[in-house]
């Protein structure tokens, strides 16, 4: 019995000696972890110094001018110098963006994914969408100058063509493939479970997409198409190409909003750091809050959407 | 003096009544002499691209009648019972030769409009798959689509009850169809399937997820069922066939890897008198 007892607490002993001690991995998994936490704090630290830098240079600006900072037009002279073009001029552009890029690119991705078969040719599509998506944005800038300003000239019949209006197709045109893929994601998440439980009950294509598959596919659409805009009114270059102005110029009258000179806060930003006097690069930094608070805004409005479809259910 | 339909005891109930169908059944008759046949499948060959997944398919399903298909993994069950609602249109690649008469109207010719097929002739899928929608909408997703005209109310409640799932939704109504529990999960979609008021029910292995208690459940309610609806099942539970159905379809995959039909006949009769060994082979759990 003795022997028995004896030799069971020996089991014991050694299992709990296997379960506690030291694994032997012990030491790669630490160094590891240090390191995935240390590219975790190197990222934040760098967008820390980033906004911290740009939040005291825009400081002062705020501080002095207030909101008239957000109300005066352009100007040569620092002090007065404001934003309000660059303001009419990013939500015109997030107005033609959104409403060109989100039916477009949501159509597409539905005939993509719900209604074309799945063919060479499509699949040939996809993958070229995607290419399109990673072209750099000047290219786009290219496109809008010499396709978009064109067409305008010899709409608006003044002989610029350099309006917002085709600063916004161009933008719209450069966010067009982010939408697609997106949308074609969020299509591709919704199970085939409900699509079959539709057509079930005798549901046509259209009503399963309609009443089944956009509805589950809503949040993630709308996300990305958000993150898309919030993309699109950051774009500096394509807008210089597609004849936004650097420096100041009047206007600004109702009658010429969509027709005359255009700036936009990005463009703002470009012009007025390259600027010799100090007290314009403060006031880019402030123009940079701005532009930071109105992404910020929109990502917070792509949560927002995004939760209340998901209540919805 | 009305005798009790029922003890109680889900297996007890359904035993005797299954092997009751066994006899009055048509089985020796050749297959166009079944005059009481909903859906009969004439030479049906179904392929995916160049795979012929099902071949030589004749059979006729009787009107109140729950005719199992039963076979080894592979053996193309699902894909012939798909054919039947012109489900399997939905795979790409997918295409049948051969007729599938409803009421003598053949589902595949050019002018049927698989839509309208899928409203008559509905179907329960293996995993519950509600809509993410409230229970109520579930069940009034079919009609509406189908422009139901009359009090929707009454008509989801008439489909729940008839599913025997009213009395666990009926506080609860508006509340996600997914927050069930597998079984009421299963039971929803039943109620969903019979609000659109098909003809005949395909059930692909619907309890093939559930727990023993939730599949008598649903076999029980597959007895109230057929009093009004035809209902075929897949199943790979061999004892769900013998106690659930009137009529057994046994399937095999020859060697080219397209299923076909070795015996079928009234379920007594497949599992205690089959004709082939392969049948007597797998209904006594020799293989499959």
């Amino acid at each position: 019995m003795s022997s028995i007892g004896s030799s069971a607490t020996a089991t014991a002993a050694s299992v709990r000696a296997g379960l506690t001690g030291a694994r032997r991995h012990d030491a790669w998994g630490l160094v590891f972890e240090a390191l995935l936490l240390a590219s975790l704090l190197l990222s934040l630290a760098i967008l820390f110094v980033l906004v911290a830098d740009v939040l005291a240079k825009a400081a002062p600006v705020f501080a002095d001018r207030g909101a008239g900072f957000l109300t005066s037009p352009l100007s040569s002279n620092p002090a007065k110098a404001g934003i309000v073009q660059g303001l009419v001029g990013t939500a015109i552009l997030a107005a033609i963006v959104a409403g060109l890029a989100f039916p477009f690119g949501l159509a597409t991705a539905i005939y993509l994914e719900e209604y074309a078969a799945d063919t060479k040719l499509t699949r040939f599509i996809q993958v070229n969408v995607r290419n399109l998506a990673g072209v750099p944005s000047v290219v786009y800038g290219l496109l809008g100058l010499s396709v978009f300003v064109a067409f305008m000239d010899t709409v608006d019949g003044t002989g610029s063509g350099r309006n917002v209006v085709a600063g916004g197709i161009t933008l719209a045109v450069l966010v067009l493939p982010i939408v697609i893929i997106t949308s074609i994601e969020a299509l591709r998440a919704v199970p085939n479970a409900i699509r079959e439980a539709g057509y079930g009950v005798g549901a046509s294509r259209w009503e399963v997409t309609r009443q089944l598959v956009l509805p589950s596919a809503a949040p993630g659409i709308l996300t990305g198409t958000v993150l898309a805009l919030s993309r699109a009114l950051g774009e500096t270059a394509p807008l210089l190409l597609a004849g936004a102005v650097l420096g100041s110029f009047s206007g600004l009258s109702l009658s010429s909003l969509f027709t005359g000179s255009y700036t936009a806060l990005p463009v703002i930003v470009y012009d007025w750091s390259r600027k010799p006097q100090d007290a314009f690069r403060a006031d880019a930094a402030a123009a940079i809050v701005v532009l930071l608070l109105i992404t910020l805004a929109a990502n917070v409005i792509a949560v927002l959407l995004r939760n209340r479809y998901e209540r919805a259910w | 003096m009305v005798m009790p339909e029922t003890t109680g005891d889900p297996v007890l109930d359904t035993m005797p009544r299954a092997t009751g169908m066994v006899g009055s059944a048509t089985s020796s008759a050749p297959p166009d002499e079944r005059a009481a046949a909903v859906i009969r499948i004439e030479n049906l060959d179904a392929y995916y691209s160049a795979f012929r997944a099902v071949k030589d398919v004749n059979l006729a399903f009787e009107a109140r009648k729950i005719t199992a298909l039963i076979g080894p993994s592979g053996c193309g069950k699902s894909t012939l019972l798909r054919t039947i609602n012109r489900m399997n249109d939905l795979v790409p690649g997918a295409r049948v030769d051969g007729s599938v008469l409803y009421h003598g109207v053949d589902l595949y010719s050019k002018d049927v409009d698989p839509v309208e097929v899928r409203r008559r002739i509905g179907m329960v899928f293996q995993k519950a798959n509600p809509f993410p929608k409230s229970i109520y909408d579930n069940v009034a997703f079919g009609p509406r689509i189908n422009g139901y005209k009359g009090n929707m109310d009454e008509l989801v409640e008439s489909s729940l009850h008839r599913a025997a799932l009213w009395d666990d939704v009926k506080d609860k109504l508006k509340q996600s169809g997914l927050a069930l529990s597998g079984g009421q999960q299963q039971r929803l979609c039943i109620a969903r399937a019979i609000a659109t008021n098909p003809d005949v029910i395909l059930m692909d292995e619907p309890c093939s997820a559930l727990d023993p208690r939730a599949t008598l459940q649903i076999e029980e309610l597959m007895f109230e069922l057929k009093e009004t609806y035809t209902i075929v099942i897949v199943t790979h539970n061999m004892q769900q066939a013998a106690r659930a159905s009137d009529h057994t379809v046994f399937l095999s995959m020859a060697e080219d890897r397209a299923g076909y039909v070795v015996e079928e006949g009234p379920t007594l009769g497949i599992f205690t008198n089959p004709k082939s060994r392969l049948t007597e082979d797998y209904v006594s759990g020799r293989f499959g």
